[in-house]
């Protein structure tokens, strides 16, 4: 705007490096303490970030994957590695299961004019506004008399991808109605039907609507503690429900739950730093634009 | 559309059928089921047709519990306070950082790690920091000579340590939201102001922050609603404790039918929780369309102006 360089007050860069301490602070404690025996955790002495590291915790964390038998694992304890595969199994499935049906359900929204938007982005600040405590107790009586769904990845899976599918629709419903309906026209003039348009034409345009839904849906998914409490049965646990488990314990073990901890906070991280800008765009779509 | 339409009349609903059977079944109906078990006498082992029909008896209980009376005022105080300290917080630096200092994209980048990792991880952390003698912050305290704080188990400390955390997580939203909606405010009301001569002072509190405040507004309602939600922190910091004093009403709901096994009652609870979340949802459509129609109406006016 102006022609002048701005040349800004170093205080403002100071102000910036301490707000990025004070996010990443308790991340980085969580990871070092990762990496510490229980001893050292116990210890006062040994400092909070500079000690010599260990994979020890990893190791039992994960001692049921590994190709060799850590010396310190007397007794291999399957519980965290099997919530991880849980918890992937049913992260993955309900993103998949999210995304091709409110894909769909979108298209047929914005190009078939069912309702309009609006009718769809009030549904999503109801459903928005519903707090997971409020379904668990209708969710778990239904799901465990009516539909045999109880310990059963297909109980969990139905209620997230249920949870997340207005939000999904509604922002995939921005990036079908920016598809030039040109596009689609020609694909049909060329005898394609309408399933092979939309696969084959609409879904390869919206990649970016779909990569933020994705994270979006996955985060819930592979964060939500309540309802998989409720849902789930010894094997078909989920790591957040584990870890609450194992904290209610009177002596934690926090090195080893600090590595779980962090197994857990590794994908929403990874998310974080690769697709920020998406992130950004499906927080802000709500309040800003309308 | 009408090419789309000719082409196969079920084509639409064919699109459309899978979501609208899940929605049915496993959102619109639990929902439908939650407002009918608030009427019963409902524990876990039951199914719902051998529970009895009560009536209002749950919700006349809860308002003689004094422990339910107690959770609510709790949610509505740790809603309100983390809501003003996280808007006054978030807005102000957006203020303050308004500007083209390099280093900001990594800072918003950053900023978003408390949303995104799991809120139960937010709790561990946060309850290994307050840890009474290996927490960071005794220890802190304890090097400069000072007495450690028993942050989780005095029930004023645990108060202020879940607000402090919550706080922590969720600044940054606000923070993102208000600085969006500051970088797309018109260029040319704050230059006409420039030229007017208003100092920094005059432009925040004239100009800018009355031309975000229909953004503002709606984040705040945003917030609100999320921090009546608010659970997996609070369950692994505090578990409600000590005594009452953290206890907030999603996790009430949660340890009725959990550990009272008392369904019915739960179902009550969530029914009110739902119908103070609804006011405020209803609250918050009511002001964005009054908000559009007074827009509508200075547009027009401008327009007679115009002619």
């Amino acid at each position: 705007m102006a022609v002048q360089k701005e040349t800004q007050n170093p205080a403002f860069y100071a102000l910036i490096v301490a707000l990025v301490v004070m996010s990443v602070g308790p991340i980085a404690l969580m990871l070092a303490t990762s990496f510490k025996t229980n001893v050292d955790v116990y210890d006062v002495s040994v400092p909070a970030f500079f000690f010599s590291p260990t994979i020890k915790n990893y190791e039992t964390v994960l001692c049921n994957f590994l190709w060799y038998e850590p010396a310190h694992v007397d007794y291999c304890d399957p519980t965290f590695g099997r919530a991880l595969v849980n918890s992937l199994i049913v992260g993955l499935i309900s993103t998949g299961l999210t995304l091709t049906i409110g894909c769909m359900a979108a298209y047929a929204l914005v190009r078939f004019r069912f309702m309009g938007r609006g009718t769809v982005s009030m549904t999503t600040l109801l459903m928005r506004m519903v707090p997971p405590a409020v379904l668990l107790v209708p969710v778990f009586g239904i799901w465990t008399f009516q539909y045999g769904l109880d310990q059963t990845y297909t109980g969990i899976i139905l209620i997230y991808t249920a949870m997340n599918l207005p939000f999904v629709i509604w922002i995939l419903q921005s990036f079908i109605v920016q598809v030039p309906i040109q596009l689609e026209e020609a694909a049909r003039m060329d005898g394609a039907n309408p399933f092979q348009v939309f696969f084959l034409v609409v879904l390869p345009i919206i990649q970016p609507g779909l990569a933020a839904a994705a994270i979006f849906t996955f985060r819930i998914a592979w964060n939500e503690f309540l309802l998989a409490n409720a849902l789930s049965g010894r094997s078909t646990r989920t790591v957040p429900v584990t870890i609450v488990n194992s904290i209610t314990e009177y002596d934690i073990n926090w090195g080893v739950i600090m590595a779980t901890g962090m197994l857990l906070a590794i994908p929403p991280i990874l998310f974080t730093f690769v697709a920020s800008k998406q992130i950004i765009t499906g927080m802000t779509a709500g309040a800003v634009k309308g | 559309m009408s090419v789309a339409i000719k082409a196969n009349r079920l084509t639409p609903y064919m699109f459309l059928a899978p979501a609208g059977i899940i929605l049915i079944f496993a959102l619109l109906y639990p929902i439908g089921y939650m407002i009918y078990a608030s009427f019963l006498d409902w524990s876990p082992s039951q199914r719902i047709g051998q529970a009895e029909f009560i009536g209002f008896r749950n919700y006349v209980n809860l308002w003689g519990d004094g422990a339910f009376r107690e959770s609510f005022w709790v949610t509505i105080r740790f809603a309100a306070i983390v809501v003003t300290l996280e808007m006054v917080l978030g807005v102000g630096l957006a203020l303050l950082l308004d500007r083209n200092i390099k280093g900001m994209a990594m800072l918003r980048t950053v900023f978003i790690l408390p949303m995104m990792i799991a809120p139960i991880v937010v709790g561990l952390m946060w309850r290994y920091m307050y840890h009474p003698t290996v927490g960071i912050f005794n220890r802190t305290l304890k090097n400069f000579g000072f007495e450690g704080i028993p942050w989780l188990s005095d029930s004023t400390w645990s108060f202020i340590a879940i607000v402090i955390a919550d706080v922590w997580q969720w600044t940054p939203f606000i923070f993102i939201l208000a600085l969006a909606a500051m970088q797309s405010l018109p260029r040319s009301a704050l230059e006409a102001a420039e030229i007017d001569g208003a100092n920094e002072w005059q432009k925040i509190l004239m100009i800018k922050l009355p031309l975000m405040m229909p953004v503002l507004i709606v984040t705040l309602l945003l917030r609100l609603i999320d921090a009546f939600k608010v659970l997996e922190v609070i369950l692994v910091l505090t578990n409600g404790g000590p005594g009452l004093s953290t206890e907030i009403l999603a996790l009430r709901i949660f340890r009725t039918a959990q550990e009272f096994q008392e369904l019915g009652e739960a179902a009550a609870m969530s029914n009110l929780l739902l119908m103070m979340l609804m006011a405020l949802t209803i609250g918050m459509f009511a002001y964005s369309r009054v908000q559009e129609a007074r827009l509508a109406r200075q547009r027009a006016a401008v327009e007679k102006d115009a002619d």
